[in-house]
This record gives C-alpha cells, structure tokens and sequence, in this order.
C-alpha cells in the first residue's frame, strides 16, 4: 500500500472518530472562542490594542486550542488500547504519523477558519493581502500540527501526559508563533512583501517537523 | 559505574575547587574596575562563562543522545551523560539569564530587554526544562532511553530555527540593538586574562558537577533495580537473594 493511501485511511479514521464523537466541534472549537473573548476582556477593547495585537492573540488561540487537538489525537489511540490493533496493522510508521497529522491539520485548519471570523468581528481586523495571509497559515498549522504529533507519540502512555505535552511543545513551536504573528501582522498592514520571508521560514518548519516525524514516529511508536 | 576514574574525579573537584577560588580573588580585587560599567562588568566573569557551558552543556546533551540512538554505540553510559548534562546545562542557562538580568539593571536601565540572544536564551531554558520533565516519568528503561534521546535531538535542531527566527524578529522590527560594539571592543588585559580564566575554571567545574551527577544517576539506576528486585522476591514469597 502506498505510503499517501495508508496516511489516507488513518486521517480518514481519525476523522471519522472526530465525526461522531464530536470532541473539536463542541470542545475545542468553543475553547478556542472563549479565549479570543478573554483576551478582549484582559485588553481594553476601546483603544485599538486588541486591532493591533490580533494577529499574535489569533496564533496564541490556535496553539492552546492545538494543544488540546493533539491530545485528543492520541487520547482516541488509547481508550480500548487501540494503539495495539495500528500497530498491528503493518502500516507503514511514517504514513501513520502523516495520517495522524493530517487529521489534525483539518481540524485546526476548520478551527482557524472560525477563529479569523471572529478576530475579524469581534477585533476588527482588516485581513489585508490573502495571499501570504492562506500561506503563512497553511505552513505554520502544518508545522503546528506534525510538531504536536511528534511529541504525542513521544508521551503517548505515558503517565503524566497532558501536563507534560503542552512544556514540551510550547518552546519548540516558538518559531511557528513568531513567523506566523509577523506574516499576519504583514498581510494586515498591507505589507505583503515583508510577509514571504516569514512564509519562508515557516515553510522551513513545517519541512523540518514532518520529516522529523517520518523519521522518528517509528521507534517512537514501537514502545509505546 | 562511575564516569571517570575515581582519582580523575577527586582531582576535577580540587582543581574546581581552587579554579573558583582564584577566580574570586582575580574577579574582584585583582581586576580594575571597568571604566564605563565600574564593578558591575565584574559579573561577567560568571555570565560569559555560564553562557558558554549552557551551550557546551546542550550540545554534550544532543551528541550523547546521537550515540545512544545509534545502534553500535547504544549503552545506558550515554542516556546518563545526556541526562547529568542537560540538567547541568538548565542550571547554567538559568545562571545566565538571573546573572544578565542583574547586570542590566545597573547597565541598561533594565532587568530584561527583548534581545534575540536574551529571547533564544530564554526559550533554550523552557526548551530543556521539558526535556528534563519527560526524562523524570519512570517506565521501561530502553524505551525511556529511546525516547528522550530522539526528545533532546529535536530540541537541538529547534534551537538554531528559535534563534535564527528571533533574530529576525528583532531586526525587522527594531532599529539597532542594545549591545554596543564599542562597549566590548577593547578589554583591558587583567580583564581578559580573568574572563578567559573564569571560563576554564567553570568549565572544570561542570566536568566535575558531570561526573558527579553521572555517579549518582547510576546509583539511583542501582537502587531501583535493587528495589525492583526485592519487591519481585517478595511477591513470589521467596527470600531476597535466594533467586539467582
């Protein structure tokens, strides 16, 4: 089987769970919502600061709501130990783990699609240039998304794991939230051309992050 | 079980031990005051050093794990190395950055500033902290040896991403930068001969802290496993040491 079909038919399962189960729909969706709001109610609403910081309170939502996105990838592997029947499987690691983040990225990509409404509404945000705007949110989820993979699989079974995932993903994600807050902040000021290294760099990210998961999902998944 | 001969440890702890001592005589009476930051300069003689072994310290981390990844080089001595120097290197990370802070406030104006070495420094600190927290959760000891090898490897490719975005960062949205060249171009000779001595004696000081923290991280191994042993004897009702 194919390395893209295998990715496909674990994503298309996740995906399914995720359908029926609803977790991100009633959960993180509104999670992330209710942050976008608490910010506003943290910043004064009057004098312009939250137009202003938008960009960087948007990509601060999307990695708290991924976080509970990545936990949620792994919480479904662990009830009725269902982690044994993929790894049983013969699937291929690395087109699990492509699977996997594949499944995340959607979710997140549905999340953002939301929460750019709402900073548009309710921050009054000017979207600006589209272009590197959709680019710079494309690379920085995907990066966002195999990162959280990576160090799902790294603590899945572990005791610990939801206090440990978010120490663990935070510092190494740093560059996503710099890269993606500027190439917004860009796009927002009209700006576009400062936006593509920034696209560039996040681009970088998501290179490395995936193919660090390839490599390491593995032996990370083997002893799970 | 221990990482060096033992007499090359003692004497690690002796020269660390004079190294620290010279180094305080030289760093406060012997070198002059400098003549734009007065004695606040003198802290760094331990800021530049425990700047450097934060770094050192990472990158003994990331190549110990490389060698415990590989299979030909797997052995329990390179999990423990990683492990007693990335504990080292958040030590010197957070010396680092409490030791800048104290000096920027006399200096800058500031205890902090958002200077892309300051925010790599930072992100280095919490980067490790996390590496350190998942080496504490107990489980298998090859798979846990596994897993934080491949942990600290993805840290150490992300330092360079963290620090080249930083930099970026601060230089497109911000004029200049608050280090001065001409602050640091000309360094008196006392003054260069105590930094790059303070350097040296901290440096013996973290192989000796290394060797240290090594032997007790093989003593703590010994100790579960004595513990473990023991609480199997007992579960089958047999008397410790009669199975062997």
């Amino acid at each position: 089987m194919s390395l893209a079909r295998s990715a496909w038919l674990v994503s298309a399962k996740d995906l399914r769970i995720e359908r029926r189960a609803k977790v991100a729909l009633g959960q993180i969706l509104p999670f992330g919502a209710i942050v976008l709001l608490l910010f506003a109610f943290a910043l004064d609403p009057d004098r312009g600061v939250l137009t202003r910081a938008a960009p960087g309170l948007f990509w601060v939502a999307v990695l708290l709501a991924a976080l509970l996105a990545v936990s949620r990838a792994f919480a479904i592997e662990s009830e009725n130990a269902a982690v044994d029947g993929l790894r049983l499987s013969g699937l291929d690691p690395a087109a699990i783990f492509l699977g996997k983040t594949a499944a995340v990225l959607i979710q997140l990509l549905l999340l953002e699609a939301v929460l750019t409404v709402g900073v548009v509404v309710l921050y009054d945000l000017p979207l600006g240039a589209f272009g590197p705007l959709v680019l710079a949110t494309l690379a920085a989820t995907v990066g966002i998304a195999a990162t959280g993979i990576v160090y799902g699989v790294l603590t899945a079974g572990l005791r610990l794991r939801e206090t440990l995932v978010p120490l663990l993903v935070l510092p190494v994600a740093t560059p996503v939230l710099f890269g993606a807050t500027r190439a917004w902040e860009a796009s927002v000021d009209g700006a576009p051309a400062e936006a593509w290294p920034w696209v560039a760099l996040l681009a970088a990210f998501a290179l490395i992050s995936t193919t660090v998961g390839m490599l390491a999902y593995g032996p990370l998944m083997e002893d799970g | 079980m221990t990482l060096l001969p033992r007499p090359l440890t003692t004497a690690l702890g002796g020269l660390t031990l004079a190294g620290l001592v010279t180094l305080t005589i030289l760093g406060l009476w012997v070198a002059p005051p400098d003549a734009i930051q007065g004695d606040a300069q003198r802290l760094m003689y331990l800021h530049v050093p425990t700047a450097w072994l934060a770094y050192f310290a990472f990158f003994v981390t990331a190549l110990a794990s490389a060698l415990e990844l590989w299979p030909r080089t797997r052995s329990p001595v390179w999990d423990r190395l990683a492990g007693a120097s990335a504990e080292l290197g958040v030590m010197f990370t957070g010396l680092t950055l409490v030791l800048g802070s104290l000096w920027g406030r006399p200096i800058w104006g500031v205890w902090w500033v958002w200077d892309a070495r300051l925010v790599t420094t930072a992100v280095l600190f919490f980067l490790y902290l996390g590496y350190l927290a998942l080496r504490r959760i107990p489980g298998d000891p090859d798979a846990r040896a596994k897993r934080v090898a491949i942990a600290a490897l993805i840290a150490f490719v992300d330092v360079p991403i963290v620090h080249f975005s930083v930099t970026w960062w601060r230089t497109l949205h911000q004029e200049g930068t608050v280090f001065n060249p001409e602050l640091s171009a000309q360094i008196e000779g006392t003054m260069a001969f105590t930094l790059w001595f303070a350097v040296l004696a901290f440096t013996v000081m973290y192989l000796y802290l290394l060797a240290k923290r090594y032997e007790l991280a093989a003593l703590e191994e010994e100790r579960e496993d004595a513990e473990l042993e023991a609480a199997i004897a007992e579960r089958i009702g047999e008397p410790v040491g009669a199975r062997s």
